[in-house]
């Protein structure tokens, strides 16, 4: 199954490695991994996606709540919660596709940030099953480049991951 | 006071109350060794490989409950520590490491003995810090403290860069006396409701069994344990890493689990209906075989890791806690409740044990000409009386030692079971009698294993540490030897050497005596001999029986049902039993 584990960590440097190296010493797999400082600099949220059994994963959610850098956690996958993913994706264009691309665009609600009389940028941020469509929709020959930041996500109501 | 760096470790070393430093000098750590040559309240002692500080440490740290302090230089001086610091971590051993590190302007530019210390150590270590600032020197030596005593303990490293030790910064020293960390708050006390349904469960058993392991003994729940078992009456058995946590002598124990555990314990196991689990980790040399593993049982497991419940093995009911406290509070519950063990089913079950420790499983041939390494365990226990600190290798010898010397008291049994290091015995001994010096302390070793930190020798003799060496001289890797006759048909690949040491002659050249035994009517009076030199340092080359197996053995990927027995004593033979 997949899990979406939200981890506050200490902004220390050596934290984000104990992370990864956590998942690599014990053969976890770790299909995705954002972080970023927090509103409190002295904090990063990581947002770590993962597969694995129930067992497995209580295994890396009792792992990771080990590290002394790590402050606290949440298995998003266990209640209600929105996903999001900023893609960025660099695309040929012509005189003739440039309308195309931008209403498919438009229909995924993403924005063109850049322009050259070649290329377009389209910036889009969903769940990552959006931007994946938005991908199978796209000439894949026009594709030059795609960058995207992997799932990051926040848990419903009032509830909330902080101190 | 204002003090430099290099001072501040050794004043904060001191005001944590901290008795030795195993260690090692080099460039990066010179100027905390003459912050050392500067005063004496805390003893250093100069090993001869950074391996055996580590150890040693770790000797002094499980003989003791203290933590173990080690300095080692940067560079070679660190990775040779790293064997010793995975060597605690596997066992949950408190230590801190201080390493010293390349200044901080140059770390990542390949410089002259530098290595990434926090890098390389993170997987073994339950914590490390790289000190970036003089100011919070201080701090992070507590922080390391902290860490490394409480919670499910480990070792800690303090890579210190060579700058920040500087002799002409001072600063403002104010060794912390508490410190905090917002991210760490370990449990105590165990979760009142699980305690209850526990203590339901115990007391409607049929078919019970108490499975302590090393966290009784990191924990000092010894007599709590205790007190527990003879209040519900319920067998014990124990891991490697528990022996002594509970009376080995006492009649209610059934003697180690697992692998090289005895029939009783292991049949008790697989037919007990409910299992508790206390502070054991049910390592896989336990369990044997997982999808057979106790498939009658429901088991109640307390530990103060939540990372250590149902991780191999599914729980019923978890317990996050010391076990100190929550025994006692189990303890409590069980006064009070009306309800009481059921005395026939307790009696059906110990007559059924009874069967099953007429086995006699640790029987061996008595008769033999040849020394017999069990043998010669049984005498050094009662030249000891049983009192010695017995530290061990990692082989054959160490599962005899760890069966044929019961050990009635915790802390006294002292070796490396998760990692399995061999090298740990000598410099461990040396720890532990520098901790109780006045006590015997005997190191039981293999040919293989004693050639891993035999240098340690020297060290024995310039710290007057005078242990006794109990090599079971088998010229083999038996351990290694026994696996190849069981499993690869006799094909001794490697696990021979051609060549081994006059162990005597090298023992007196480090200064220490040597004696040379191969008869087993030499072997009490030796051992009676080499004891009453107190002060000195004694080498007993014991040359035993070579083809002797560790008997009973759980083979790899069969169940506790499922031993090997030794036959008839004197035959090589063996035979499944059922
Ligand atoms: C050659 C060889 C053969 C071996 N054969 C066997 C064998 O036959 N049988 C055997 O048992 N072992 C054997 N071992 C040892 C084995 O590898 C493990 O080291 C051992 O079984 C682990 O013991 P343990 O479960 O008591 O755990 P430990 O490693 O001692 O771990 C302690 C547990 O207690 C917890 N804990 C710590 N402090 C506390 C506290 N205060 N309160 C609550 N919980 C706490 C920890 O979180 C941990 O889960 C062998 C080793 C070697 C090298
Ligand atoms: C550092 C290290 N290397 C290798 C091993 C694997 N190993 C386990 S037991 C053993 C043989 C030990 O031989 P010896 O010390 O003579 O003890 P014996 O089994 O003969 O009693 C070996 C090589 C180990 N445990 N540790
Ligand atoms: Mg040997």
């Amino acid at each position: 199954m997949r899990h979406i584990i939200s981890i506050l960590i200490e902004n220390e440097s050596g934290a984000l490695s104990r992370v990864a190296g956590l998942f690599s010493a014990r053969g976890y797999n770790i299909e995705s991994l954002t972080v970023a400082p927090t509103e409190d600099p002295s904090l990063s949220r990581m947002t770590l996606v993962t597969r694995g059994s129930d067992d497995i994963i209580e295994q890396i959610t009792k792992q990771l709540n080990k590290l002394i850098d790590v402050v606290k956690l949440i298995d998003l996958a266990d209640s209600d919660h929105i996903e999001r993913e900023l893609m960025m994706a660099k695309i040929k264009t012509t005189e003739q596709t440039r309308e195309e691309i931008r209403s498919l665009a438009a229909i995924f609600r993403g924005s063109i940030i850049d322009v050259t009389p070649t290329t377009y940028v389209v910036e889009m941020t969903g769940p990552s099953s959006k931007l994946d469509a938005f991908i199978a929709a796209i000439d894949g020959d026009t594709i030059i480049e795609v960058v995207r930041s992997g799932p990051t996500g926040i848990s419903r109501g009032e509830k909330g991951l902080h101190l | 006071m204002e003090l430099n760096g290099a001072q501040i470790v050794i004043q904060s070393l001191k005001d944590e109350g901290v008795e030795f430093i195993f260690g090692y000098p080099g460039g990066a750590v010179l100027h905390l060794y003459d912050a050392i040559f500067q005063q004496d309240d805390v003893k250093h002692i100069l090993v001869r490989h950074e391996q055996g500080a580590t150890h040693a440490a770790d000797g002094y740290a499980r003989a003791t409950g203290k933590p173990g302090v080690v300095l080692v230089t940067s560079g070679p001086g660190a990775t040779n520590a790293v064997t010793g610091i995975a060597t605690a971590y596997m066992d949950s051993i408190p230590m801190v490491i201080i390493s010293g590190q390349v200044p901080s302007p140059v770390i990542g530019s390949d410089a002259f003995q530098e290595v990434d210390m926090v890098g390389i150590t993170r997987p073994c270590v339950k914590h490390n810090f790289l000190v970036k600032d003089v100011t919070k020197l201080a701090e992070t030596i507590k922080k390391a403290f902290y860490v490394a005593t409480t919670g499910r303990p480990g070792p800690v490293v303090v890579d210190v860069p060579k700058d920040i030790t500087d002799p002409r910064i001072k600063v403002p020293y104010k060794y912390p006396k508490k410190v905090s960390i917002r991210s760490y708050n370990p449990a105590v006390t165990g979760h009142k409701g699980q305690i209850k349904k526990a203590v339901d469960l115990l007391l409607t058993a049929q078919k019970p069994i108490i499975y302590s392991g090393g966290g009784v003994i990191l924990g000092e729940a010894s007599k709590e344990l205790t007190e527990f078992a003879h209040t519900l009456g319920f067998p014990v058995t124990n891991t490697l890493m528990g022996l002594g946590a509970y009376p080995s002598t006492d009649k209610q124990f059934v003697g180690m689990l697992g692998m090289h555990g005895t029939y009783e314990a292991n049949m008790a196991m697989h037919e007990s209906d409910v299992i508790i689990a206390i502070g054991a980790r049910f390592d896989d040399r336990v369990t044997g075989k997982l999808d057979e593993f106790c498939p009658h049982a429901q088991i109640i497991h307390i530990d103060v890791d939540p990372a250590s419940i149902s991780k191999t093995v599914k729980v019923a009911i978890p317990i996050v806690g010391q076990v100190k406290p929550v025994l006692e509070q189990m303890l409590e519950l069980i006064r009070e409740s009306k309800k009481k063990p059921s005395k026939k089913a307790l009696e059906n079950w110990w007559n059924q044990i009874d069967q099953w420790r007429a086995v006699k499983c640790l029987e061996y041939d008595r008769e033999s000409r040849l020394i017999k390494p069990q043998y010669v365990i049984e005498q050094l226990y009662e030249v000891t009386k049983g009192e010695a600190y017995v530290t061990s290798d990692v082989g054959q010898h160490q599962m005899w030692a760890a069966q044929y010397y019961p050990f009635d008291k915790p802390r006294r049994w002292i070796n490396s079971g998760g990692l399995g290091t061999m090298g740990f015995g000598l410099p461990a001994a040396i720890g532990v009698k520098l901790a109780f010096p006045d006590s015997d302390v005997a190191c039981v070793t293999g040919d293989a294993s004693i050639q891993m930190c035999i240098q340690e020798l020297s060290t024995a003799l310039q710290y007057k540490t005078p242990v006794k060496i109990i090599n079971l001289n088998n010229s083999y890797m038996g351990m290694v030897r026994q696996w190849q006759e069981f499993s690869y048909e006799s094909r001794y690949s490697h696990s021979y050497m051609d060549t081994i040491p006059e162990f005597v002659k090298l023992a007196e050249a480090y200064g220490h005596v040597g004696m040379r035994i191969d008869k087993p009517e030499e072997v009490r009076p030796a051992l009676e001999e080499a004891f009453a030199m107190k002060d000195r340092t004694v080498f007993l080359d014991i040359l035993t029986d070579r083809t002797e197996n560790v008997y009973p053995m759980i083979e790899s990927g069969k169940g506790h049902h499922d031993m090997t027995l030794r036959v008839a004593p004197g035959t090589s033979t063996d035979r499944e039993l059922a």
